[in-house]
């Protein structure tokens, strides 16, 4: 008793209380992030080839189809003789990059959706059906944003040629189609895997929509322009220069494609025609600083914002940057490179008022009974540009097909705008280029509609854009707006 | 065949909501004051316990078409069965949630050893069913052997030497020396040394905290620490740390020796870092696992892998790969739980644990005896911090120090010394209950003495006998209290003995309505501590609703005479 009258037991309990309610919220917060680490890292953890429980939901469920937007059936899965699992490539080598494969790793649609893919959803009653026969379930579905008409045309119109093109929807950032030559046989891989990898000339592997980095030429004017009308938003057209053929600032010299010589020209018309002389004197004008700052935000230095695989694209100019160096990057010949899909976002927000919608593939998953498990929803990156800016880009754009360098898409039941570009490669000036458009498309009886579509083509080592992606660009708008 | 696919399909949603229903009930068990109304509480645990029990081996059964599970889960049950009558009808008083925490935490144990290594699952029922036999008995020895406060010296040479001859003699089990041999059976004496340690330092430090006692305590709790991390145990050494530095903070109130002990922990921690490879590829194995995941990181990647497969509902009983992380059944149960049982029942798990600690935390709140306050608390920290350490580790949230889930993983010496520790701290209830009620008797009579006035006027006792203070209280609440004290003349001055002013001082003192009562501030007119001393069954009547209207006047004779009724 003598011990207790010493002692305040209230007092004495205040540090036990203190230690209680440590402990409380410390496991609280233990609870918090174990529930949010388990459910976000679920699927980036299933794919890891470290982890066998893929192989285990392989064993239980068939491996699910792949849908495009429309609903035919561009892959699927079966049981052979054997029992086991074959995978069917619909279509062969058509959709090869944009679909993948997974045998020998994963890639495309069937690595991103693997996940789903080797899930099933599928209802009880069809589970315990499945099980009563002993077959596998049905693995989920997965339906694609791709158009299957819109690949065929793209995938014909590049014929032998290597290159990529790319098709996609601005105001949702769907890609409807996307073609990467030279191709394989996503069924084949398995066979001729060594021969894949080890095919470092043509490297066929490669995604060159999303990973492909080329030179982006002329294309790169519509940076340049759009620079340029962001520092004179109310006298841009008043731009005046008078084209020799050449320009010399020091020791460089910038030639006009083909030494052609343009004459007196506007702002309208140097973007229409390419003229390089002129768009190195308007890339000589900018302030550096902000044209570094417009790279940006046009997403060079960054990681593309989308779920595909995609390399990036470095490009940085400050004030410190040389004229000699500055006179090359604005007319697209500096060491600037650039991905197709990169500059098919960019276009795409030209075509969208300036707002960036993430471009994706995946548009929904589905069970076996055609239940809806997940839908991806269109998602906006952001603001890559003014609106007032984006309308005078796509004026700019337009006038390239009216009277300009892609007069090949003039006079379809559509409108279109586009730039293109010849970007000449390697050190030598034999005079080898590839071709560059890259386009938007709207129908012709709603011009105060932004553009339905947006394509990005690149033709290595074709010659100029005008002549050999143009009409490219073409047949795959002349299907699009056939089946409209 | 179909019913098993509708069957394990079903019973994933069933158990995840006999989880949330069970602890549900285990925290509105601390609504109750007493131990009456939580009957029903405790009432549907052990439902939904069955429940959760049968459910399981249901899909064991199905899902292995083995039958032998069967006769072994009737073995489980009734083991569980008897531990929770042998309880009741020993301990009348005790502490039924604890109890049921325990047989809970034994069960989930059961069904997922069962799955995943179906030997250890019978070593394990083995062992907890002997433990629970010896723990049948710990109480009863608790409640009588007042020795248990003077053997100091006792507990620190036995735990030394235990855990030293780990270090010269032991066997190096994948890098840490943690277990010995003894007639064929491998013990780990670490684990046994956590209760010794616990007891060691509430002997030391109950009677008197001077510096010289916190000085040898500290040098004694060192040389338990540096054995553990000479042995290269560092969650046992952990534990030692974070109990010693919390134990010392209740007993000296003195915040400066939390800061310093931190202080130096953060300190030893640095140079543990610094100098020990072992550490330091723990530590770098938790910031990034990924990068190492062939080597230092494998263990805690494969552990990631399992929680995040299961999602909320889990993948069930035998759909998942829980075998795949190494030790699963030891460190990584958590994490073989998450997976085939779901988050949802992992959260549960987590809340049960939760809920045994605060469940001993008001235990040691209201023991008065400075020894078992210290003691219960202690094991409340010991308990509470190694739950955090195996879950925290193996979610990635710390890093990985390889301690067990108590009473859910595998190992015979943690049940057992954490099936003695649940038990300990029952003895321990019990010891407040019924020290209560001794001083509780005395405490009446001397007042009786005192105070005439009380018994000529409305009276503290129900026509039952028993002590009631309600009347007083809400009488109390109706006046201004200020003005009762500063005027003694007051008409109503009877109302208003001062039994009344004990009781509400009385309450706030000992820490009834959850502690958060003040003092007033004015001092006590006779003996405080007496009252300090009154019991629960205050409590309990006031809690009960008893008709004032037909208030019977008891003069002392009649008083008397009831008693000895």
């Amino acid at each position: 008793m003598k011990k207790i009258k010493e002692n305040n037991p209230k007092k004495s309990n205040i540090p036990i209380l203190i230690i209680m309610w440590f402990f409380i919220l410390l496991f609280g917060g233990m609870i918090y992030y174990i529930v949010d680490y388990s459910i976000n890292n679920k699927q980036e953890l299933i794919g890891n080839s470290y982890n066998g429980r893929a192989k285990i939901l392989a064993a239980q469920n068939l491996r699910g189809t792949i849908y495009s937007k429309d609903g035919d059936v561009l892959v699927s899965s079966s049981l052979n003789q054997d029992g086991k699992e074959v995978r069917h490539y619909e279509y062969g080598p058509m959709f090869s990059h944009v679909i993948g494969y997974a045998t020998n790793g994963r890639m495309g649609i069937e690595d991103q959706a693997n996940y789903y893919l080797i899930n099933s959803n599928a209802p009880v009653s069809t589970k315990a059906k499945m099980d009563a026969q002993g077959l596998k379930y049905p693995g989920d579905s997965v339906y694609s944003t791709l158009d299957l008409n819109l690949q065929k045309a793209a995938y014909d119109a590049m014929g032998l040629y290597k290159g990529a093109i790319v098709v996609s929807e601005p105001s949702t950032g769907k890609i409807l189609a996307l073609v990467s030559k030279p191709d394989f046989d996503p069924a084949e891989v398995m066979y001729k895997w060594n021969d894949l990898i080890n095919d470092s000339k043509s490297s066929v592997l490669l995604n060159r929509v999303t990973q492909g980095k080329y030179p982006p030429g002329s294309t790169f004017k519509i940076i340049t322009a759009l620079e340029y009308i962001k520092e004179h938003p109310d006298d841009y057209y008043k731009y005046h220069y008078n084209c020799t053929g050449s320009i010399t600032r020091g020791e460089d010299t910038i030639r006009c494609y083909h030494g052609m010589v343009h004459g007196s020209l506007d702002f309208k018309k140097a973007f229409a025609k390419s003229c390089n002389s002129a768009f190195a004197d308007i890339g000589l004008s900018v302030n550096r600083n902000e044209f570094g700052y417009t790279l940006n935000t046009l997403l060079f230095n960054n990681v593309l914002p989308t779920s595909l695989q995609t390399s990036s694209s470095k490009l940085i100019v400050t004030d410190s940057t040389l004229d000699t160096d500055m006179i090359q990057i604005v007319i697209g010949q500096g060491l600037s490179n650039i991905t197709p899909l990169q500059l098919n976002m960019i276009t795409s927000a030209i075509a969208n008022d300036g707002i960036l919608m993430q471009p994706y593939v995946i548009d929904r998953v589905e069970n076996s009974a055609g239940t809806v498990i997940k839908q991806f929803k269109p998602e906006e990156y952001g603001r890559l540009m003014e609106e007032n800016e984006a309308q005078i880009m796509r004026d700019l754009m337009v006038n390239v097909v009216n009277e300009g360098t892609a007069t090949k898409l003039k006079g379809t039941s559509y409108y279109s705008g586009g730039k293109t570009g010849s970007a000449e490669f390697g050190v030598s000036k034999s005079g080898e280029s590839h071709a560059w458009f890259t386009a938007f498309a709207g129908s012709e009886n709603d011009e105060d509609e932004l553009p339905d579509i947006c394509l990005t083509i690149i033709i290595e080592e074709a010659g100029s854009g005008g002549d050999y992606a143009v009409p490219i660009a073409k047949r795959i708008f002349d299907a699009y707006y056939q089946n409209k | 065949m179909s019913l098993e696919t509708y069957i394990s399909e079903f019973s994933k949603y069933i158990i995840a909501a006999v989880m949330i229903l069970y602890v549900i009930n285990c925290y509105t068990a601390f609504l109750y004051k007493n131990e009456e109304k939580s009957k029903g509480v405790y009432a549907r645990q052990s439902v939904l316990l069955f429940a959760f029990h049968f459910s399981s081996f249901m899909v064991i059964c199905f899902e292995t078409h083995e039958v032998s599970y069967l006769i072994f889960y009737a073995f489980q049950q009734i083991a569980l069965y008897v531990a929770v009558m042998l309880f009741k009808s020993f301990y009348p008083r005790a502490n039924r949630l604890v109890i049921n925490n325990m047989c809970m935490l034994l069960s989930i144990s059961f069904v997922i050893l069962t799955r995943l290594e179906y030997s250890k699952a019978i070593k394990q029922f083995a062992i907890a069913s002997g433990s629970l036999v010896v723990g049948l008995f710990i109480p009863f020895f608790i409640k009588n052997l007042k020795i248990l406060k003077k053997l100091k010296w006792l507990y620190a040479g036995v735990g030394v030497t235990m855990i030293g001859v780990v270090m010269i003699l032991g066997q190096t089990t994948y890098g840490s020396k943690i277990s010995y041999t003894i007639a064929g059976l491998s013990f780990q004496p670490a684990e046994f040394v956590k209760i010794l340690f616990v007891f060691f330092i509430a002997s030391a430090l109950y009677e008197s905290t001077t510096f010289i006692d916190v000085l040898t305590s500290g040098v004694i709790a060192a040389l338990h620490v540096v054995i553990q991390v000479a042995n290269k145990d560092l969650g046992s050494a952990l534990i030692f740390f974070i109990v010693y530095i919390c134990v010392l903070f209740v007993a000296t109130r003195n915040p400066i020796y939390l800061i310093l002990g931190m202080a130096s922990g953060a300190g030893a921690a640095f140079v543990a870092f610094k100098a020990f490879s072992h550490v330091k590829v723990r530590v770098l194995a938790w910031q990034d696992p990924w990068s190492v995941i062939d080597s230092a990181g494998y263990q805690i990647t494969q552990s990631l892998f399992g929680i995040t497969s299961g999602g909320y509902f889990g993948l069930g009983l035998y759909k998942g790969a829980p075998n795949s992380i190494p030790f699963v059944e030891d460190d990584f149960i958590f994490s073989a739980l998450s997976e085939e049982f779901g988050i949802i029942f992992s959260v549960c798990l987590i809340l049960i644990c939760l809920n045994c600690f605060i469940a001993f935390v008001k235990i040691a709140l209201k023991l008065t005896d400075r020894f078992y306050k210290l003691s219960a608390f202690g094991f409340a920290v010991t308990y509470i911090f190694q739950v955090f350490l195996t879950i925290g580790g193996g979610s990635k949230f710390i890093p990985l120090t390889g301690v067990t889930l108590p009473l859910v993983s595998y190992g015979g010496t943690s049940v057992l010394t954490t099936v003695l520790m649940f038990t300990i701290i029952e003895g321990m209830y019990m010891i407040r209950e019924e020290s209560s009620e001794y001083v509780d008797e005395k405490a009446r009579r001397k007042m009786d003495k005192n105070n005439n006035r009380r018994v000529a006027g409305p009276t503290n006792y129900d026509k039952n006998g028993r002590y009631n203070n309600a009347r007083y209280r809400k009488t109390a609440n109706n006046y201004d209290r200020e003005y009762y004290y500063n005027n003694q003349n007051y008409d109503d001055i009877e109302y208003y003995d001062q039994n009344d002013y004990y009781d509400n001082n009385y309450r706030s003192e000992n820490g009834y309505d959850d502690d958060l009562e003040f003092l007033h501030g004015f001092t006590s007119p006779i003996d405080i501590n007496l009252v300090n001393e009154l019991s629960r069954e205050d409590e309990e009547y006031l809690d009960n609703d008893i008709d004032f209207s037909k208030e019977i006047l008891y003069s002392e004779e009649e008083y008397e005479k009831d008693q000895r009724k």
